[in-house]
């Protein structure tokens, strides 16, 4: 750094390079420090934050909690005759994100066992980055798309108005299914070549490798990928809201309107005054939102801890 | 080192932990949400003489960008930013100071945790809203009691109520939104609408109806402005800026822009603006809205109409 006139002496430069060194150790390290102290904060101050708002409803406004998960009955400006039940939320969302996993899972995965065993040049070059690509369009998009393209197309193929629980799922598939691939990819990838050629070298054809060796071998990652796409696809509003109806009733099928947990908050909260009951109960939805979510994560990391390779 | 590690994360953990405990504690009181919500523009609070936050119902949002972009074009130094954000958050946020101006479809008193004594209402126009129809269901005039009976499920086919032999499908709004507020009140006399789709953009509203073989939905005025929906009259009145304001026609709503105690500065020159001849004559009806000086009757807070 000092830059004298007369250049030092060896001696001196060494002692100059090593006090720079302790400085950039002790740099560096503080700044990877505080990167993941911010991280663990900014998670830590969103639960607190979210928790002590979610709650009010139970604390300040007195809803009986079990009435407010169970019941079926959500008419929250009703006035006196006003009721809290978010079962018909939660019972869409859990079945746009299961529905979506269901689909998503297969072809995802199919499609990672095609790019990582069958055509890995093409696969890497081409499917990989069309794939990656899916990844960066907003869910703007997918629910404008889903709007102005498949609601049409399902109002006139199928029963119902077009706006569905199917709409929904078919919506959420196509958003998750480049978060299954990429990861279940990476999954495959990572197997050991040697169980290939074990599994070759003793006579197993391509075919039944796949099935019997390595598929079963990179099990919980790929159970990771589908529930890391689950847990993308039970987060997502802006596209669900779009084509899925937004209504208060449980479905009868999924050629029906429904609502979600996340549909129902983006489009209230706006409208509610702080404090409110209507207000408290949206973040309340949120607070479950969060719950659900950590559940995913907790399975995610249960499953990797079983992660034999 | 290790050590001097350890004792760095801990008095961070520390700090990130008692500023987490003062924001929850301010939190906790209701007064001060704002501030933690992250939402409102931190210290907005005290607007300095030449800049103001305008906040609040999304309906309003083209209509007062539209004024404060013609009002700044007039006086260079002013600085109006007007931002969207739902009616709740705008009355939440103008009592709790951190806006200027709070505007709301509905009035104060009508919403749960509102001061409706502390803040100041300004009434700078007024919007008509009907029944939007698909044309597919041949109706263009519905009496009350029909729009009723429509919307509580009674009625399920448009041959009902003299149109074509199709399915009535409905498409509502949020249950808080002032639109749908407006409607319940004025439309269906406070009757509690049946389920049917749900949206919250009167843009994705009109094009479900327009799409939608016998839907219908309600709209404000300004978004009848071509023949992909059926603008419905009520009872053989049709909804234009004159039955309005004689007050033939029932389903409209004061636009309101709230301030925090009498407002000052830039912020009252500003609201005088929005009623001035010069808006109310140009910018208020290209924007679809009824000029407040059109307006024959008022409307108090419970809904009464009276003679003006």
């Amino acid at each position: 750094m000092a830059k004298a006139s007369v250049s030092p002496s060896a001696e001196e430069r060494l002692i100059l390079t090593k006090k720079n060194r302790r400085w950039d150790e002790v740099r560096g390290r503080s700044l990877v420090t505080i990167c993941a102290v911010i991280m663990i904060a900014a998670t830590i101050a969103v639960t607190v934050f979210l928790a002590q708002k979610g709650l009010q409803s139970f604390t300040v406004n007195n809803i009986n909690p079990i009435a407010y998960l169970t019941s079926a009955n959500w008419n929250p400006t009703g006035g006196e005759n006003a009721s809290f039940g978010i079962f018909p939320f939660i019972f869409g969302s859990l079945a746009v994100t299961f529905l979506s996993a269901l689909i998503a899972a297969p072809l995802g995965i199919g499609a990672a066992i095609f790019m990582s065993e069958i055509a890995p040049k093409f696969g890497k070059k081409v499917l990989q980055p069309v794939i990656e690509l899916l990844v960066g369009i907003p869910s703007v998009v997918y629910g404008f798309i889903g709007l102005v393209v498949l609601v049409p197309l399902l109002r006139d193929h199928f029963p119902g108005i077009g706006f569905s629980l199917f709409a929904g799922v078919i919506v959420l598939t196509v958003m998750i299914l480049p978060t299954v691939t990429t990861i279940a990819t990476d999954a495959m990838r990572s197997l050991p070549n040697s169980l290939r050629q074990g599994s070759l070298a003793l006579g197993a054809t391509r075919w039944q490798t796949i099935r019997k060796v390595l598929i079963p071998a990179a099990l919980p990652s790929l159970l990771t990928a589908i529930v890391l796409g689950m847990a993308r696809a039970f987060g997502e509003a802006l596209a669900v809201q779009m084509v899925i109806g937004n209504t208060r009733d449980i479905p009868g099928s999924i050629f029906d309107t429904a609502g979600t947990l996340t549909t129902i908050v983006t489009l209230n909260i706006g409208h509610t005054t702080y404090g409110s009951i209507e207000n408290n109960t949206l973040w309340s939805m949120g607070l479950i939102l969060l719950i659900i979510s950590f559940l995913f994560i907790f399975v995610v990391r249960y499953l990797s801890g079983r992660r034999k390779i | 080192m290790k050590k001097m590690k350890l004792s760095v994360l801990l008095a961070m953990f520390a700090l990130v932990i008692g500023v987490l405990a003062a924001c929850g504690g301010n939190a906790g009181g209701n007064e001060s949400e704002g501030d933690t919500s992250g939402d409102s523009n931190g210290g907005g609070g005290e607007a300095s003489e030449t800049s103001i936050v305008v906040a609040g119902s999304s309906a309003m949002q083209p209509l007062v960008a539209a004024a404060a972009e013609q009002y700044k074009g007039e006086n260079a130094d002013a600085d109006i930013q007007v931002q969207a954000g739902g009616s709740g958050a705008g009355l939440s946020q103008v009592q709790e100071g951190t806006i200027d101006i709070g505007n709301s479809d509905v009035f104060a008193e009508e919403k749960e945790g509102i001061d409706a004594g502390a803040i100041v209402d300004h009434q700078v126009a007024v919007v008509g809203m009907t029944a939007a129809i698909n044309p597919k269901a041949d109706v263009d005039d519905l009496t009350k009691q029909q729009l009723i009976d429509i919307f509580t499920g009674k009625v399920t086919n448009w041959s009902d109520v003299g149109g074509a032999d199709m399915d009535i499908t409905l498409v509502n709004r949020p249950d808080s939104s002032g639109t749908r507020d407006t409607f319940v009140k004025y439309a269906l006399d406070g009757e509690t609408p049946a389920e049917g789709v749900t949206e919250d953009s009167s843009n994705t509203v009109k094009q479900i109806v327009a799409d939608t073989d016998g839907a219908i939905g309600y709209l404000a005025l300004s978004y009848f402005d071509d023949d992909t929906i059926v603008k419905s009259k009520i009872d053989g009145v049709e909804a234009t800026n004159e039955t309005i304001g004689s007050g033939d026609f029932p389903i409209w709503a004061y636009q309101h822009s709230y301030t925090n105690g009498e407002p000052e500065g830039l912020a009252k020159e500003f609201l005088d603006y929005m009623l001035s001849d010069e808006v109310q004559t140009t910018i208020v009806p290209e924007q679809g809205y009824v000029p407040m000086t059109d307006m024959q009757v008022e409307r108090d807070a419970e809904g009464n109409l009276t003679e003006k």
